[in-house]
Parts: C-alpha cells; sequence; structure tokens
C-alpha cells in the first residue's frame, strides 16, 4: 500500500519497526519460520517423556510400532497441530480486533469473547447435554458472537464512537458476569462439569485429532477473511472518515472483522478452552517488527502466535513434574505483565 | 433534633441539626442522607428477615419475630436463631464493613473505580490465604492473616504499578486485571500443587461464601466492628475535607497524613474481616458505595448510606444465592459478581449517554 507519508514524500511521518525493507521483513518471516518448526519440534521431543529428535524424525517418515512412536503419533502430534492451530487462530483474533477497535489493549479474552464462548458451552453441557466438540464449537460460535456484539453495543452507546477505554471496560463487566455465570453453572451440577474442569482451564490435551480437525476450517476461514481485510483495516487505521473517503467499505469491514474474530476465537475456545493474552502480546510484537502495516502484521502474526503457544505448552509440561500445568494458566502468567506495561506506557489508548 | 436552625445556610438541601448534652455535642445531619439510609436498612432488614423465615423448613414471620426475642418452641428457635441467624447477620455485618470499606478507598483515591475489589485485594487476598492453606496447613487466624498480607502487598503493589504522574481510574482498572490474572495463575498452581481435599476446601473459600458459618464467625465480625466503628465515626469528618484535596485540608487544620493512614488502616481492616470470614466477595465495595451515593444525592461517597446499601447488596445476594436453585446452594459472591457486572455495564452506558 502507498501509505498517505510516502505520497507526501515525507520518511520521518512514516512510523517503521525493526525492519524497515520488504526484504528484511521477508527474511525475519523466513527465520521466524524456522523457529516455529524448531519449537514444534520440541513440542513433539519434551514432555515427562523426553524423546530424541532422531526418534521424532524416525516416528514421521517411517513409523514403526514402538512406544515411542506411539506417543508421538497419538499424543504428542495431536497436541503440537493444536497448539499450532489454535495459537495462529488466536493471533490472528487479537491481530483483528485490536485493528478493528484501534485498541491496543484488545484480545479476545479482555473484550470478553472468550467469556461468551465459555459461557455458551457451560450452558450447552448443563441443559443440553452436549458432550463432543462437534457441538461444543457451534455453542462457542454463537457465545463469542453474542458478546463480541454486546461488548460493542455498550461500548459505544452514546454519541461518538466506541473509545478504547469504554469498549475494554464494557468487555470487562460483560465478561464478569457471564464467567460468574458459568461458574456458578459448574457448581450447580459439578458431575457434568468436572468434564469441562480441564477445558476451563485452557489445555491443548486432547485425546485424538477430532478437536482439530472439526475446528481447522472455521479456523481457516477466519484466516482467509483476515487476510482479506487487512487492506481495509489499514486504511480504517487513518480514521472512520479518512478511511470512507479512501474508498473503504466501513460498515462491511467491520462485518468481515466481527465474523473473522467470531471463528478465529470460537473456534480456538472451542478446541482448547479460554486461553488470553495470546491475542494482545503478539501483535504488538509483530507491529514493533514490522511497523503499522496490517497485511505484515498478520502474516507474522500468524508465525509468532503459535510459537508463544507451544513454548508456553512446552514450559507447563515441565515445569511442574509428575503433573501439567494447562496452557492457558502459562500464557496468562506471561501475559499479564505486558498488559501491565502496555497500560503503563504513555500512549497506551491510541493506535 | 430540632428544625434546620438556620435557613440562610441550607445549600439547597434539608438537614436537621442534633444537639446532645446542652449544645455540647452537635451534628448537622442531611435528611435525605439519612431518610435514604434508614429505608436501605428497613430493606435490608426486611430481606433478613426473609432469610430467616424461608429454606427446606418454612417458619412463619410471626414465629421468626419471636424466636428473635426469644418466644419460640425449641425447634423453631434452634432453626432460626442457630441455623439462620449467624448467617443472615454476617451477611448484614459484612456488607456494611465492605461498603464503607469501598467509600473510604474510593474517597481516598478520589476515583469511583478505587475500590479494594478492583486493585487485586482480592485476588492478593486468595493468593495469601491460599499459601496458607495450601503450604503452612494453618488455622483460621492464620488464614485470615495471611488473607489481609496478601491483599495489603497486592493492593499497593496495583497502586504503585498504576501510578504515572498520578493515577488514573482507567489504568487503576488495567493494572488490576493484569496483576489478578497473574496471581489467578498462581492460584491455580498452588490448587493444582494441593492434596485434593485441601484443594476443595481452598476451592469453596475462593468463590466466596457464607455458607456454614456459625455462631463463632459471627462473634469475632461483631468484635471486629465494635472495636472499627469509632474510628469510622472519627474519620468521616476529615474525610469529607480531605476530599477537598491536601491544601484545602490541610488549611482546616486537617492533619492529612495521619487521616490518611488513619483511612487506609480502618478501609484494610473492614476488607480483611469481610474476606477473612467469607472469602473475597467482588463488587459489593465498588457498587455500594456508588448506589448509595445517587440515591442520597450527595456530592461525595458517603459512609452511612454506603454501609446500609452494602448491607442491602450482600443480605440481597446471598438469599439469592440460597434460594435462587434450592436446594443447590451457590457461593454468594458469584452472585455479587454478576450483579456487579451488569451494575457496571449500566454505569458505562449511563456515563457514555451523559457525554456531550
Amino acid at each position: 500500500m502507498t501509505s498517505l507519508a510516502e505520497v507526501q514524500g515525507d520518511d520521518r511521518a512514516r512510523p517503521s519497526g525493526l525492519a524497515e525493507s520488504n526484504g528484511k521483513r521477508f527474511a525475519l518471516l523466513i527465520f521466524a519460520t524456522l523457529a516455529l518448526v524448531l519449537v514444534c519440534l520440541a513440542s513433539i521431543a519434551v514432555g515427562s517423556r523426553n524423546i530424541p529428535l532422531s526418534t521424532v524424525f524416525e516416528a514421521l517418515f517411517s513409523y514403526a510400532d514402538s512406544d515411542d512412536h506411539a506417543i508421538i503419533m497419538t499424543l504428542r502430534m495431536p497436541r503440537t497441530l493444536l497448539g499450532l492451530t489454535v495459537g495462529a487462530a488466536l493471533g490472528l483474533s487479537g491481530a483483528l480486533i485490536q485493528a478493528l477497535t484501534r485498541n491496543p489493549l484488545a484480545d479476545p479474552g479482555i473484550l470478553g469473547v472468550n467469556a461468551g464462548a465459555t459461557f455458551a458451552v457451560s450452558l450447552g453441557v448443563g441443559f443440553f447435554g452436549i458432550a463432543t466438540i462437534q457441538s461444543y464449537i457451534w455453542f462457542a460460535f454463537v457465545g463469542a458472537l453474542g458478546a463480541t456484539v454486546l461488548v460493542y453495543a455498550i461500548g459505544s452507546v452514546g454519541r461518538g464512537a466506541a473509545t478504547p477505554v469504554r469498549l475494554t471496560l464494557s468487555g470487562i463487566a460483560i465478561g464478569a458476569v457471564l464467567t460468574g455465570i458459568s461458574s456458578a453453572f459448574a457448581i450447580l451440577d459439578p458431575a457434568t462439569f468436572d468434564r469441562m474442569r480441564f477445558w476451563a482451564a485452557g489445555s491443548l490435551v486432547t485425546p485424538g485429532l477430532d478437536n482439530l480437525t472439526v475446528s481447522l476450517p472455521f479456523m481457516l476461514a477466519g484466516a482467509v477473511l483476515a487476510l482479506l481485510v487487512a487492506r481495509p483495516l489499514n486504511a480504517i487505521a487513518l480514521g472512520d472518515d479518512l478511511a470512507a473517503s479512501l474508498g473503504t467499505n466501513i460498515l462491511r469491514t467491520r462485518a468481515v472483522v466481527v465474523v473473522a474474530v467470531t471463528l478465529l476465537a470460537g473456534s480456538a475456545t472451542a478446541a482448547a478452552g479460554p486461553i488470553t493474552f495470546v491475542g494482545l502480546m503478539i501483535p504488538h510484537v509483530a507491529r514493533w517488527i514490522v511497523g503499522p502495516d496490517q497485511r505484515w502484521i498478520i502474516l507474522f502474526t500468524l508465525v509468532l502466535a503459535p510459537i508463544l503457544l507451544l513454548c508456553a505448552d512446552i514450559v507447563g509440561r515441565v515445569i511442574m513434574p509428575p503433573g501439567e500445568l494447562q496452557v492457558g494458566i502459562v500464557t496468562a502468567f506471561v501475559g499479564a505483565p505486558v498488559l501491565i506495561i502496555l497500560a503503563r506506557r504513555g500512549k497506551a489508548s491510541g493506535l | 433534633m430540632t428544625a434546620p436552625a438556620n435557613t440562610t445556610l441550607m445549600f439547597g438541601r434539608p438537614f436537621a441539626v442534633l444537639r446532645l448534652f446542652g449544645e455540647r455535642v452537635t451534628q448537622r445531619v442531611d435528611l435525605r442522607g439519612l431518610t435514604v439510609t434508614l429505608v436501605l436498612l428497613l430493606l435490608a432488614l426486611a430481606i433478613s428477615i426473609y432469610a430467616l423465615a424461608s429454606g427446606e423448613f418454612q417458619v412463619p414471620v410471626g414465629d421468626v419475630i419471636g424466636a428473635l426475642f426469644g418466644q419460640a418452641t425449641p425447634r423453631v428457635h434452634m432453626v432460626v436463631v442457630e441455623w439462620r441467624l449467624p448467617r443472615a447477620s454476617l451477611a448484614l455485618l459484612l456488607g456494611a464493613a465492605l461498603g464503607v470499606s469501598g467509600a473510604i478507598f474510593q474517597s481516598l483515591t478520589r476515583n469511583p473505580l478505587g475500590s479494594p475489589d478492583i486493585i487485586g485485594f482480592n485476588a492478593g487476598s486468595y493468593t495469601g490465604a491460599l499459601v496458607v492453606i495450601t503450604l503452612l496447613n494453618g488455622s483460621f487466624y492464620a488464614i485470615a492473616g495471611g488473607a489481609l498480607l496478601g491483599g495489603l502487598l497486592t493492593a499497593i503493589l496495583v497502586y504503585v504499578l498504576s501510578w504515572r504522574n498520578g493515577v488514573q481510574g482507567f489504568r487503576l482498572i488495567v493494572v488490576g486485571i493484569g496483576v489478578s490474572a497473574m496471581l489467578t495463575s498462581l492460584n491455580t498452581w498452588l490448587m493444582l500443587r494441593a492434596d485434593l481435599k485441601v484443594a476443595m476446601l481452598a476451592s469453596i473459600w475462593g468463590s466466596g461464601s457464607l455458607n456454614g458459618l456459625g455462631l463463632d464467625r459471627l462473634l469475632q465480625a461483631s468484635i471486629v466492628l465494635v472495636l472499627v466503628t469509632p474510628f469510622v465515626l472519627m474519620l468521616a469528618r476529615p474525610m469529607r475535607q480531605l476530599e477537598l484535596g491536601d491544601d484545602a485540608a490541610r488549611a482546616h487544620g486537617i492533619d492529612v497524613e495521619r487521616t490518611r493512614l488513619g483511612l487506609m488502616l480502618v478501609g484494610v481492616a473492614l476488607t480483611a474481616i469481610a474476606t477473612g470470614i467469607a472469602g473475597p466477595i467482588a463488587f459489593v465495595a465498588l457498587a455500594a458505595p456508588q448506589i448509595a451515593r445517587r440515591l442520597a444525592g450527595s456530592a461525595g461517597v458517603a459512609l452511612m448510606p454506603a454501609a446500609a446499601m452494602g448491607a442491602l447488596l450482600l443480605a440481597a445476594s446471598d438469599v439469592l444465592a440460597q434460594r435462587a436453585f434450592a436446594p443447590s446452594q451457590l457461593p454468594v459472591g458469584i452472585v455479587t459478581v454478576c450483579l456487579g457486572g451488569l451494575y457496571f455495564a449500566w454505569l458505562l452506558m449511563r456515563e457514555a449517554r451523559r457525554q456531550p
């Protein structure tokens, strides 16, 4: 995109990240992808039973029916793949929400999207007796969409557009109510909710590939939508009025973003439970590397977010032997300081 | 009490002047605030009587009042006075304590969001209590002490972290959320490490419940509140003047630092007794002073209406927690979170509509 600054020939006004040219950005993207591959291998190899990398390759390329190979193919592989997709989906939804609301503190967790999905899933488990990911996912979508719309509606009451502060506060309020009701369900019907206990903490541990295969199509659809709206989002970053005068259909862009966020956050939540702060942190890192162009931010987020989630998952596996810490708990512990730093920064409320 | 003595000093609000001991003690009483306080207290009392009467064993209201004055059959006496009275009275007392402590913190931070639950007191006190329960295996007093210490440290940490040329409401909330999220992770980790039985105990405490609290807890709460109340009354007037700003308060002859320290200690003590006994109960301290302020139409947060509103909120929430899904019981903390979140959303919309 030819940015306004380039048109005016003013290089100082063009905010740029670490990588200033597209060549450098490509190089960094390839580097990040390599890092992601390494993290994936580590995620397959590391755990309560460490498996040497050579065995990992053997299991991948010439499967023999040994214990290690069975562990890799039935436990570690699904887990790693789920981390890969869920991480990317969460990161993308965070990047989209931040771009749409022009709010650096936006995150599907903070804006109540995850709470909405969790609430709807609890509702489904409690009242409709659903038990499989195939049915979880629809409830999660409805909940995510409902919460997004509600939070946005409350945030935009009154004259003027929804400010980042009001959106965040309304997300907190709605999130608190929905989380409260979900935990009330859990207490009222402990037997049913025992099954949801680990899901609710945010975990990548799943038997087999079901969670992945069901959620993957929705995540892919969301990712495609995200790439499609990257360009209009660049225009919206200039402000609604300017974007409209540049020929952007603001309403359509907003609608597409909301649908994409619902698909991404809803399916990620259905597959792995509510995981917060991934969507908050990664787009900031991406923006720091590549500057404000949404297309690059989205590409980098796609690669960096799974790195974070898989690393958090690995840490959770080794930190407390013989038990495991769910990945959602680790990301919250790592991500919360980022939130605090962002809130302390002077111009925290504008993007 | 006499009628308004000097109509030229009305400030548009009717008040009465209380004169005791031949004018040696005089106190101006805001009539609207007084009326609001009394109405709220009556409502809270009515709800408590309903709480005493209803349940699996229904008692007619007449018998409840009889039992309270010691004129009932032993069976009714046992149900009403021994089983239900401690819980109902604790809801009133702890609600009032939370309301007052919220009012004090909101006045101190000059911020409607500066209540103990927002500034991380709840998550921190839970961490403190968890450390005592799971690692040290402590008694009730040790748990209460741990909760107090954890809450205090967290509140200070949140306040310091959000300090940047003063504390701004939004930053306070976001930093509070961040610190709470970290502590919640820590709490989950502590719970997962612990023995299942210990973890169950800790988890019940952690959601904030008045379930199964007996006369001994009521006694402890009463003693603390009786000790703290004189200080609250003493500090109420300096607190009002502190709201004018440090310089103005100093010019009025207030020892600013000492008053502030005193108010902090009183506020912390009130939150601590509620948290120590019932676990972290969110939003009462946040909402009660603000609702009371709107009802009483006062300029700042007022202590007495806040106390009455807190009592009403917690008593009503506890009845809801007990009866809404009977025979299953909810921790009252969950009910207050839901009600408080709705209130918060409503507040947001209202403030937004008001903006030009």
